[in-house]
């Protein structure tokens, strides 16, 4: 940045600031000709859409804070004020809650797609964990924004979230007690937490920052996963991908506004508009939706693991939960390691391909798992024991499957470069459709 | 002079790993009291006692008081429920509790009223709500059962009802914390 030859502009204006600063050749270079891939499908939208919810969060939250107050007494008042009184204040308020859903639903797809297409390899790997570490920042300023509107859902699903962290061995209760800076959840908990939901935006703008900048070193992924070997592959990112990311946004928001002005609270639990209430507890506390797959698992773990034949446990069956769900996460910082094929693009593997579209089912799965109460069932098995097992084969596709396909997995012939297999596909498309007509 | 200059590397490289220690030490004593300002304020340790007389609760019947945001259930055992609490074989629990190891006094009973599950509130405070398989407290969320000692018997609880630090301060009046 700021080194190397800087663009020559006409405006005079621009020309002098860009002397001094060069933030316009900066802007031409990473956005105006920056060589991407031309064989991009839809899936490579979801990071621009991941953007703009990201800034439609901050825009939204910040004109929030300025109607809302952090006080046991007041908070649940202050959000229906926000609802019935402020003007415009429910399309503000909607858009912020369904927003955040929104928000996870294109980083879930934007995840899957790296995934799915190797983006996470070599030499994109520290790319790959920036990721890694928005979506930790993420999870961490939904969870806490969720307890802000001071409602059951709120108060008793901070109870069970910061209750998990009791599990860890010696300082587990100092540490809930430094949390909740108390006894229980309460003010102190809800004035700190709202101090943080302000802050961690803006961290997570921080690291999406440097997430775009270790993109622009390497260079886009695409669909076939090999690299791009000059400019008969690369098309310039403006006015082509600028237009695609705008069709694609567009399209997306077209999704997010019908739920906001239509299904404002599909997502959301109705226990969340009863003020919070620490002497009575809803009786099946869910998290939102986004935490679902990773709550499964959570409670999956339901065995002592222990000494056998004696009454020694080493790991108790909560702390074994709590480790199964951060180590899900944890998985994705060391993919790159586990996934060492050469191959990038699941096209080119179809073993690796089948695995992961089941780990993809299995996920949702997890979610849905989560969603229902722990002692339901599912044509007449517990819903545990599949819980279990869904949770095993999350597990075992990344610490067995993965290496061992690395190894093993022979994958189908690469095309020599993406222009030519652009081409390919064009022709035998035009030869395909006079077949089709006749 | 070569002599010097491996004396004066060595020198540098003291004040460069002193100077890095110093700057270590003055982060986390910059950090410590900010992070120490999250733990619970004095205002807040204050109210951490609650003091209760029990005079009112007739035999048989249950009180709910608030300790530090918490519901702690104070109950008046009848003499059936106490001899229903001693006279269970220890080892068939699942955490292993004598009911004299629970209690002061044996009619009364204080507990934490927090499900040791997920933090839920079990019910059979009152005389008319669900008292679970064994005749003390149910808790409606995962249905774990608790018994006249508020222990867990049945269900996915782990362990039996908390009991909180308490002392009589006269006949009638409990000091919780």
């Amino acid at each position: 940045m700021g080194s190397g030859q800087r663009e020559q502009f006409d405006n005079p204006v621009i020309e002098w600031v860009d002397s001094r600063l060069p933030v316009f050749t900066m802007m031409q270079r990473e956005y105006g000709v920056f060589p991407t891939p031309r064989n991009f499908n839809y899936f490579w939208n979801f990071g621009a859409i991941a953007m703009i919810m990201l800034v439609l969060m901050i825009v939204t939250g910040i004109v929030l804070a300025m109607h809302y107050t952090a006080d046991v007494t007041k908070s649940f008042d202050a959000v229906e004020r926000i609802m019935r009184e402020v003007n415009g204040g429910w399309l503000i308020r909607y858009m912020h809650m369904n927003g955040a859903s929104f928000f996870f639903i294109a980083v879930y797809i934007h995840i899957f797609r790296g995934m799915y297409y190797g983006s996470f390899k070599k030499p994109r790997e520290l790319l790959w964990i920036l990721g890694v570490v928005i979506f930790l920042l993420m999870m961490a300023t939904a969870f806490i924004g969720y307890v802000l509107p001071w409602g059951q859902m709120s108060l008793w699903g901070a109870t069970v979230i910061t209750n998990l962290f009791s599990a860890i061995p010696l300082v587990g209760d100092s540490i809930v007690t430094l949390l909740w800076g108390g006894f229980s959840v309460d003010n102190p908990t809800l004035t700190r937490f709202f101090a943080l939901h302000y802050l961690l935006p803006f961290v997570i703008f921080a690291v999406v920052f440097l997430h775009v900048w270790a993109l622009h070193v390497t260079g886009s992924n695409n669909p076939l996963g090999i690299d791009t070997k000059g400019p008969q592959d690369t098309l310039p990112f403006h006015p082509y991908y600028t237009m695609k990311d705008t069709f694609g946004v567009l399209v997306f928001l077209l999704f997010f506004v019908l739920v906001t002005f239509y299904a404002p609270n599909m997502l959301g639990h109705p226990d969340n508009y009863i003020p919070a209430d620490p002497l009575v507890t809803p009786a099946h506390i869910v998290p939102e939706w986004y935490f679902l797959p990773f709550y499964a698992i959570l409670r999956a773990i339901t065995f002592d693991i222990g000494v056998p034949f004696t009454e020694i446990v080493i790991i108790s069956a909560k702390l074994g939960g709590v480790i199964a769900m951060f180590g899900a996460i944890a998985l994705w910082f060391v993919l790159p390691w586990l996934d060492t094929h050469p191959i990038r693009s699941a096209r080119f593997r179809p073993l690796f391909r089948t695995f992961f579209l089941i780990l993809v089912a299995d996920f949702i799965f997890l979610g849905y798992i989560g969603s229902q109460s722990a002692d339901a069932t599912l044509f007449g098995i517990p819903l545990s024991y599949m819980g279990l097992a869904a949770t095993a084969y999350y597990f075992i596709f990344f610490i067995a499957i993965l290496p061992w396909l690395s190894r093993n997995e022979k994958g189908r012939d690469l095309p020599t470069s993406i222009h030519e297999a652009v081409l390919e596909q064009k022709k035998s498309k035009s030869e395909m459709s006079p077949e089709a007509a006749e | 002079m070569s002599t010097d200059n491996a004396d004066d590397n060595s020198r540098r490289d003291f004040l460069q790993m002193t100077g890095a220690a110093f700057g270590a030490v003055g982060a986390v004593s910059f950090a410590a009291p900010l992070i120490n300002s999250l733990n619970p304020a004095k205002d807040t340790l204050a109210l951490a006692t609650t003091e209760v007389d029990v005079s009112s609760i007739p035999v048989g019947e249950a009180k709910t008081v608030m300790w530090r945001g918490k519901p702690v259930f104070i109950k008046h055992r009848t003499p059936e429920e106490i001899e229903e609490a001693r006279s269970v074989e220890i080892s068939a629990l699942p955490d292993k509790q004598a009911d004299e190891e629970r209690v002061q006094k044996p009619e009364w009973l204080v507990v934490i009223g927090i499900c040791t599950h997920l933090g839920c509130v079990p019910t059979g405070q009152k005389q008319s709500d669900a008292h679970g398989d064994y005749d003390g407290w149910f808790c409606p969320c995962h249905g774990s059962h608790y018994d006249t000692s508020a222990r867990i018997r049945k269900g996915p609880a782990p362990k039996n009802l908390q009991v909180p630090p308490y002392e009589f301060i006269s006949d009638t009046v409990i000091k919780i914390g």
